[in-house]
């Protein structure tokens, strides 16, 4: 466990520092103070929002918009990515509207998502899922289309159908790449719910950063981000862990 | 009633498109193969054997003619074709058993039959004690003796194999070599088998169809008159040695010309 030892410390240390040098910042004044939160105001904070309930709330509200945006995005970009790298005309039309509409930034139809799903849930949800389903449906595409065709010919040669191919041969091959996919869309979906919460949104941890920022408390600023990147690393450990349960069998290869 | 060959290949060519221009690789082939026979195809690379494989395994289909399996047109793969790859073609997220029961689990078979299935063909292959492995676990030759052991648990007619032993070391080739000789004589399938080795060629085969280099057709074939028990330093064996290599010698030069 000398991993989590070096993790551990490397923590600790960065924690220290920020300590140290708000506590220097606090004499010296490279910046005005009041726009540095230390650790200690970054902690009360926290603290006095744990006591009154908001920090749970402003977590779970983001946390269903994820689950509910990025869920419905996986199952579509699994079932469309298949459906679309197995049948070759369908490719054929899917791919130019994808290319053209895949390098638009996200962000740039965020006020459209507001004025058609209003300032409710449906519009985060959406937004998550619209930016998500993209990446993912194309990793997932890929990874179906990169199957070893010598897999496929053995697997034929042994009596398996169109339907055995699908279930026995391209599903468990493009396995790892759809893992990836979903690491990929679970990352975008962390990166986007802030930016949706900035704008109308009554409660998430965007929302929570962006009133840190008009009643003028920097403090909960930094901890909304630091929550953000405890759930962030929270649920990259959770996918790790599925996915060594998943591979772990040809985890030597 | 006669018996008709196992495997009938009637003029069957195969043409491809590069950069727009149709290149023939396989010109009007015709060779019968009788049931139980093993027959080698041998030839330069690139003389169109693998393609003549594909096409009777029905991964390809012939720009023209026909190959018939027991009288009946070959229009896809099928399991009474069985496949050995050179890339061994295991299913990696399977163990070793669950890549020789494959053919068996698609027919619906149970699963009590199925354990005696692997059994009997893990042993046939001495992998029986690699049962619960996956193949990144195993060294290429034990890869191999998996693929064979799978092909033979599906208990096709036939089965072709490409260049089954092309990655593996001298060695490992030879060992091979030997085993596949010794389950020929226990299992009796009708084999087609793909390479360029004269000596592998010889040693496994009743005859061997030497193909010519671009576009493929047959040049020659030898049937191999010697006792199924083979050694690989008799004067006869190395006689048939030297005198494929005189044509398949000529096959080559016309190569580099």
């Amino acid at each position: 466990m000398k991993t989590v030892a070096t993790r551990t410390a490397a923590l600790v240390a960065a924690l220290l520092a920020w300590a140290a040098f708000t506590a220097v910042n606090a004499r010296v004044g490279f910046v005005n103070p009041v726009l540095l939160p230390t650790p200690a105001e970054v902690g009360r904070v926290t603290l006095d929002l744990l006591r009154s309930g908001e920090l749970a709330r402003h977590f779970f509200t983001s946390l269903v918009r994820i689950a509910e945006g990025f869920g419905l995005a996986a199952l579509a970009a699994l079932g469309l990515g298949l459906l679309v790298s197995l049948c070759v005309p369908l490719r054929l039309m899917v791919e130019p509207v994808i290319e053209f509409v895949r390098p638009i930034p996200p962000l740039a139809f965020l006020p459209m998502f507001l004025v058609w799903f209003g300032l409710g849930e449906a519009s985060k949800v959406a937004f998550i899922g619209y930016t998500t389903f993209f990446p993912m449906f194309i990793a997932v595409a890929a990874s179906v289309l990169r199957v070893d065709v010598v897999l496929l010919r053995a697997a034929a040669s042994l009596g398996a159908s169109r339907a055995d191919l699908v279930r026995r041969v391209i599903l468990p091959a493009a396995l790892p790449g759809i893992i990836v996919a979903l690491r990929l869309g679970i990352g975008l979906a962390l990166f986007v719910i802030v930016g949706a919460e900035f704008m109308g949104a009554d409660a998430g941890l965007g929302n929570l950063i962006m009133e840190g920022r008009v009643f003028f408390n920097p403090a909960q600023i930094v901890m909304g981000a630091l929550v953000l990147g405890l759930l962030g690393s929270l649920i990259n450990t959770l996918l790790l862990a599925a996915e060594r349960r998943l591979l772990g069998a040809r985890a030597a290869s | 009633m006669m018996a008709g060959p196992k495997i009938q290949i009637q003029g069957v060519a195969r043409s491809f498109d590069v950069s727009g221009r149709s290149m023939p690789a396989l010109a009007e082939v015709d060779l019968d193969v009788a049931e139980r026979e093993f027959v080698c195809l041998l030839g330069p690379s690139g003389c169109g054997k693998s393609t003549l494989l594909n096409i009777v395994a029905g991964f390809l289909a012939p720009s023209s003619g026909t190959v018939r399996v027991d009288g009946h047109a070959v229009n896809g793969p099928a399991p009474e074709r069985g496949v050995v790859f050179q890339e061994y073609a295991l299913f990696p997220w399977l163990t070793v058993t669950g890549n020789v029961e494959f053919g068996p689990t698609l027919r619906g078979r149970p699963a009590a039959e199925r354990r005696q299935t692997v059994a009997r063909y893990l042993d046939l292959v001495g992998l029986r004690a690699h049962a619960e492995k996956y193949p990144a676990q195993l060294s290429g030759g034990m890869k191999q003796r998996v693929a064979i052991a799978r092909a033979l648990a599906n208990d096709p007619a036939i089965i072709l194999m490409d260049e089954p032993f092309g990655a593996l070391d001298a060695q490992t080739r030879e060992t091979l070599q030997d085993e596949l000789s010794r389950i020929q004589r226990v299992e009796h399938k009708t084999i087609l088998f793909v390479t360029h080795s004269i000596r592998e060629a010889v040693y496994l085969a009743d005859r061997v169809v030497v193909m010519t280099s671009v576009p493929g057709r047959i040049k020659q074939i030898f049937p191999i008159k010697l006792p199924e028990v083979r050694d690989r330093f008799a004067p006869e064996f190395t006689q048939y040695e030297s005198d494929i290599t005189r044509v398949v010698k000529e096959e080559v030069a016309k190569v580099h010309e």
